[in-house]
């Protein structure tokens, strides 16, 4: 009959779409990790850049975004799970919730380049923190936070209030049944949201560009107020800005970024698919 | 039973009213950091608008180092890149939505959804210099253009980088048509693919707002991407080839620019002033996006 032959032409048309979609995702990957992977061995990995960063290794741009990850996660897991916990066990549905909600929604959507420039203006400039692993992490945070809060509040939410009921029936307070009982449950989608949260702020370069990045500095940052070479800003600088640069330590930039930013993802999946299946309720 | 748990009742009390005060202030704290941020954009940025006259400002030349501030070439290349890119992420979002949801075999679906989650982690720098490198090239040859580094090349990444969201947005639209919908139209004998295109597609439409103003929010703000792939020109796009042309948006201005000016100088104030106009774009844009959520909420599922 037509009308199954215009269902297939229909399904294929729709097929070919997501190829087109999703074919140059694997493309990404593939090209950066093959051109890359030439780049990179143990030196490139663990040693200092020289001769203008056209050679040696990338090894200070990985400590500094191992640094500004833990920075970040230190502002950011308090604060946002403090407020996922509020969110999902304390608000109640009022005009005031309302307004927080909305000021998660545009938190999350402010412009990567304008957190740096907050950054600037608060951290650097203001609190005179100067350019430095603090202020960028401070800044970092804060964009990761509405990440934090909506995928924490989304676990606290999915334990059954059943968890809170029995809780206070035993005597339980609000506080006890929250920490001994409804945290515990959702910890695995917390600590997803969490991971998914640093992984944007380890890839992030627009909001570092004026807190933390310094464009060359062969040698370790020694405290939270020095600056420190980030991987992403590292990649930027040696693609745009150094003439002559070898294409292949910017791959092999890219690879190691790329890398750390997929490992983490990858095991983000890993914990959320695994509770899930292992979840009693 | 451990040893915090034996307390007097005045003890419990009062440490766990702190704990929910500190609870409590942490759940303002999205409020305060979005109201910090508006603060410090007009604190810094305000006095742009007092120093430069507002018929430079609104002018089409950007050169900094001769005065000339108008924004007007950053504003129309922001709103080209970001417009193309919608309307080429709009169709591919919908339909990729559609073939996941609703025609993929499960054993696809496991491998299709996990993709488009990489593709949303992948750094934005990362796109950029993969764009730089080998997507700019190839559209220097196929088009014949003198530079690969074009506000087309531009819109083709940023589709890329909304893609995400968007089929996101629009998978949860086509969830929430109820299954009496589908059922009713297939118990009239209508195929699978009349089903979707005539009964469960037009009664997720409304789900397209969201999606394409969440995309658009992402759009406009991207930057480094951006700031790689589309050559940076402050032209006015104003003929209509500018879209094969070097083009160059708020973001980039600001991040190429920031890190060379001097702290207080004009530049530096209307290069705060520019993100004090992304942040209030951003800010409506998602509000639009917020309200239709909420609306949807309450007439009882996304849709």
């Amino acid at each position: 009959m037509d009308r199954y032959r215009v269902q297939r032409f229909g399904f294929a048309l729709l097929g070919l779409v997501t190829v087109i979609v999703v074919a140059p995702i694997l493309l990404v990957i593939g090209a950066i990790a093959i051109r890359g992977f030439e780049a990179i061995d143990w030196g490139f990995l663990t040693s200092m850049p020289r001769d203008g960063m056209r050679a040696g290794g990338i090894f200070p741009a990985i400590v500094g975004t191992l640094w500004l990850t833990l920075g970040t996660a230190l502002a950011a897991i308090p604060i946002g799970v403090g407020g996922a916990i509020y969110l999902s066990e304390y608000a109640r549905d009022t005009l005031l919730t309302r307004a927080i909600r909305l000021a998660i929604i545009n938190l999350a959507g402010v412009p990567s380049v304008v957190y740096g420039l907050f950054g600037l203006g608060l951290f650097v400039l203001f609190l005179q923190f100067g350019t430095s692993i603090a202020a960028g992490s401070l800044t970092l945070a804060i964009m990761t936070l509405p990440i934090i809060i909506s995928t924490a509040e989304e676990a606290l939410r999915a334990v059954p209030n059943e968890f809170r009921t029995v809780s206070a029936s035993l005597g339980g307070t609000r506080w006890q049944g929250i920490r001994r009982i409804v945290l515990p449950q959702a910890m695995p989608g917390i600590i997803t949201g969490v991971i998914l949260g640093l992984l944007r702020a380890a890839g992030e370069t627009a909001p570092i560009l004026f807190t933390v990045a310094a464009f060359f500095l062969p040698r370790l940052p020694q405290s939270p107020f020095d600056q420190t070479m980030a991987l992403p800003y590292h990649l930027y600088v040696i693609s745009t800005q150094v003439p002559g640069m070898p294409e292949e330590n910017q791959y092999g930039t890219a690879l190691v970024l790329l890398a750390l930013v997929l490992s983490l993802n990858l095991v983000a999946t890993i914990i959320r698919s695994y509770y899930r299946r292992r979840r009693e309720w | 039973m451990t040893d915090d748990d034996v307390l007097t009742d005045g003890q419990a009390r009062w440490g766990e009213s702190l704990i929910e005060a500190i609870i409590r202030v942490l759940g303002f704290s999205a409020i305060g950091f979005v109201t910090l941020i508006f603060v410090f954009l007009l604190r810094e940025g305000i006095p742009a608008f007092f120093k430069v006259r507002l018929a430079n400002l609104l002018g089409a030349r950007w050169y900094p180092t001769f005065g000339l501030f108008g924004t007007l070439p950053l504003i129309l290349g922001s709103l080209l890149i970001t417009v193309t890119a919608i309307a080429i992420a709009l169709p591919l979002g919908v339909a990729t939505a559609v073939f996941v949801r609703e025609v993929a075999p499960d054993w696809a679906r496991e491998i299709l959804k996990p993709m488009i989650e990489v593709l949303a982690g992948i750094p934005s720098v990362v796109l950029g210099f993969f764009g730089m490198t080998i997507v700019a090239p190839l559209i220097r040859e196929s088009l014949g253009t003198p530079t690969g580094l074009t506000a087309f090349t531009g819109a083709i990444l940023l589709a890329y980088m909304s893609l995400p969201t968007i089929i996101s947005v629009a998978e949860d639209a086509l969830d929430a048509v109820p299954k009496s919908y589908r059922d009713g139209a297939r118990a009239m004998g209508a195929t699978e693919w009349q089903t979707i295109w005539r009964v469960v597609v037009p009664a997720a439409r409304s789900g397209v707002v969201t999606a394409v103003m969440l995309g658009l929010g992402r759009a406009i703000g991207e930057t480094m991407a951006v700031m790689l792939v589309t050559g940076n020109a402050a032209r006015m796009p104003l003929t209509m080839d500018s879209l094969f042309r070097p083009a160059r948006t708020m973001t980039a201005t600001v991040a190429a620019e920031m890190g060379e000016v001097a702290q207080g100088s004009v530049h530096y104030h209307v290069l705060f002033g520019i993100g004090l106009i992304l942040f209030m774009l951003t800010f409506v844009v998602n509000l639009t996006a917020a309200v239709a959520i909420f609306q949807k909420q309450r007439r009882g599922g996304l849709r």
